[in-house]
């Protein structure tokens, strides 16, 4: 899949019109500390354009109602609408059917599912999991407890000094008892870019199943689960320039159906009697309870936007931002970035030499400038590299040269007051 | 207008730089850990007590500059004080950097550097570690602290 091998490669920056998408999201014309905002905390979740506000806006005014049960009007439209954002998540990740798209409140809930209901089922004492060193704690944790509930042992592939995944040491890991890999596709504290095509092929041929967590790919990469193969593909709507709240769970049709339900209650259901239940068809037996309708909406009117932009060209030029920070960046000294992977997205994560992240993090606040600083749910990622925290500024198709310049003025403004 | 340099005190820099009374206290009769799960910032507190008074103190860890010169600025603070004045100064700091309150400056000393912390509500707690885990020594607290 070349359209993911976009880091490296430098085109004509004109190709991508920055002014006109940047007019879309109202907030970056906001003030902070009384600076223009210079937002770049992407990876933590990206700004929502006007198109995705107006469709919230027009649900709650015009046509807000509960779904799947009314036979008024309203309730038809909104299940109307919601049922077509389904269609719009299956053609943007090109499943087959509507039925491979559960609605989940974001990618830890996604995970947390297929963990309870395929890993509950599935896994015992024998049976192994394999996960990475670069993994948010969301696709850590989950299988944690799946581990202490069934005795399955976890196994992580370990990452080298650019912070990319050992695949020797990966192949090694894998054997019979691998039921299940379960990997990141980008990296939110590092941004690399994980080789999993080859991951899946290999887990396959073992006979293990593998979920991508693709919270950091989607906004990023086109993303097609029939080319990928991978049998489990969770994200979430707010890092895709959607609201929070929301979030899918693609899995292959014959799993989820094999798979028990996740929780019980409304809408999951076919009959209830007070002795037995049947439960609904897919995707329906995953979506219990009312679900976050308005969610789901705007997840759908994002798909719309960014499905007008070619992400192609948006990544690469993001990554030609990267490119800038980074020769910017290499004038600082004390400066380290940290994850330096040949194939990454538009992350950049960095120590200064005596500023510790989390007065990097203010001192860039008062410069209106919004990063992140911390362990980004990544401890192991930190421990890996022997650092607390890190500083990270994460760039969406939005931000501009100005904000590297920016970026680069606030963290000499650090060592300024740190001098 | 506010300027970050009112936060980031020449003080706080230098006891950044050089924390004071920084390392194990080998003779310690009270030790208690300290966590901001938040951002990762932990730190050990030793105290050397005799009855109602702190003989000696001392810290380790690692963390933001607000954090470590804090602790800094609150062991030097402690030396020799009682238990009731460190319980005395915990409340007159904890009013500089969360209120608006006027405070005894006299009192407080160099502490009073830290008052900027005030207007970046997610640094409190940065700046308040120290002093919730020497409260919690005090207190004869023996679960180790955390701000979350
Ligand atoms: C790689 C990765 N996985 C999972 C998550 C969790 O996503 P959410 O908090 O939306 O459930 C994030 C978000 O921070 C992420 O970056």
């Amino acid at each position: 899949m070349n359209k993911q091998n976009t880091a490296t490669k430098l085109t004509n920056e004109a190709s991508f019109d920055v002014e006109k998408v940047r007019a879309d999201f109202p907030i970056l014309f906001e003030q902070v500390r009384g600076k223009p905002l210079v937002y770049l905390d992407n990876a933590a979740t990206a700004q929502k354009p006007k198109q995705v506000i107006k469709t919230l806006d027009t649900y709650y005014r015009e046509y807000n109602s509960n779904i799947h049960r009314g036979v008024h009007t309203l309730s038809e439209k909104a299940t109307a609408v919601y049922e077509e954002a389904r269609n719009k998540v299956k053609e943007f990740i090109n499943a087959d059917s509507i039925k491979e798209i559960i609605f989940t409140r974001g990618t830890t809930e996604s995970i947390n599912l297929v963990a309870q209901t395929f890993g509950r089922n599935n896994l015992s004492s024998n049976d192994e999991i394999i996960i990475t060193e670069l993994e948010h704690h969301s696709n850590i944790v989950p299988w944690q407890i799946l581990s202490e509930q069934t005795g399955a042992t976890l196994k992580y592939v370990p990452i080298n000094d650019a912070g990319e995944l050992i695949l020797e040491e990966y192949e090694k890991l894998l054997n019979e008892k691998t039921r299940l890999v379960t990997i990141g596709h980008i990296s939110n504290a590092l941004g690399t870019i994980n080789p999993i095509e080859t991951i899946i092929e290999k887990a396959h041929a073992v006979g293990a199943k593998v979920l991508i967590d693709g919270a950091q790919a989607v906004p990023h990469t086109r993303v097609d689960v029939n080319e990928l193969n991978c049998d489990f593909y969770a994200f979430s709507g707010h890092k895709l320039f959607g609201p929070t709240g929301i979030g899918v769970l693609y899995g292959k049709q014959a799993l989820l159906e094999a798979m028990p339900p996740y929780q019980g209650g409304g809408d999951m259901i076919k009959t209830v009697s007070m002795k037995k239940t049947t439960y609904n068809d897919l995707p329906h037996k995953f979506e219990a309870g009312t679900p976050h309708i308005a969610g789901v909406i705007g997840l759908g009117s994002a798909i719309d936007y960014v499905s007008e932009i070619d992400l192609h060209e948006a990544a690469e030029y993001e990554n030609q931002l990267l490119q800038y920070a980074n020769e910017q960046a290499a004038q600082i000294s004390g400066l380290v970035p940290v994850g330096t992977a040949k194939n990454k997205t538009s992350i950049f994560s960095f120590t200064l030499d005596g500023i510790h992240p989390h007065d990097i993090g203010t001192i860039l606040d008062d410069e209106g400038i919004a990063i992140r600083a911390g362990h980004h749910c990544a401890m192991p990622v930190m421990e890996r590299f022997k650092i607390p925290a890190t500083a990270r500024a994460s760039f969406a198709f939005y931000n501009t040269r100005e904000d590297v310049d920016a970026l680069i003025q606030g963290i000499d403004k650090c060592k300024q007051v740190f001098s | 207008m506010f300027d970050i340099k009112d936060l980031y005190q020449e003080v706080i820099v230098d006891h950044n730089r050089s924390p004071r009374n920084f390392g194990k206290l080998d003779d310690a009769n009270k030790t208690l850990e300290g966590f901001n799960p938040l951002c990762g910032d932990r730190l050990t507190l030793y105290l050397k007590t005799d009855g109602n008074k702190i003989d000696d103190i001392a810290f380790d860890g690692s963390g933001c500059a607000i954090s470590v010169a804090s602790a800094s600025l609150m062991t030097d603070a402690m030396k020799g004080k009682s238990l009731d004045e460190a319980e005395g100064l915990f409340n007159e700091f904890h009013d500089l950097i969360t209120t608006e309150n006027e405070v005894d400056t006299e009192q407080l000393g160099k502490l009073a550097a830290l008052a900027g912390v005030r207007d970046y509500p997610a640094r409190v707690k940065c700046a308040s570690l120290c002093w919730h885990t020497l409260h919690a020594v005090i207190q004869g607290d023996d679960n180790p602290v955390s701000t979350e």
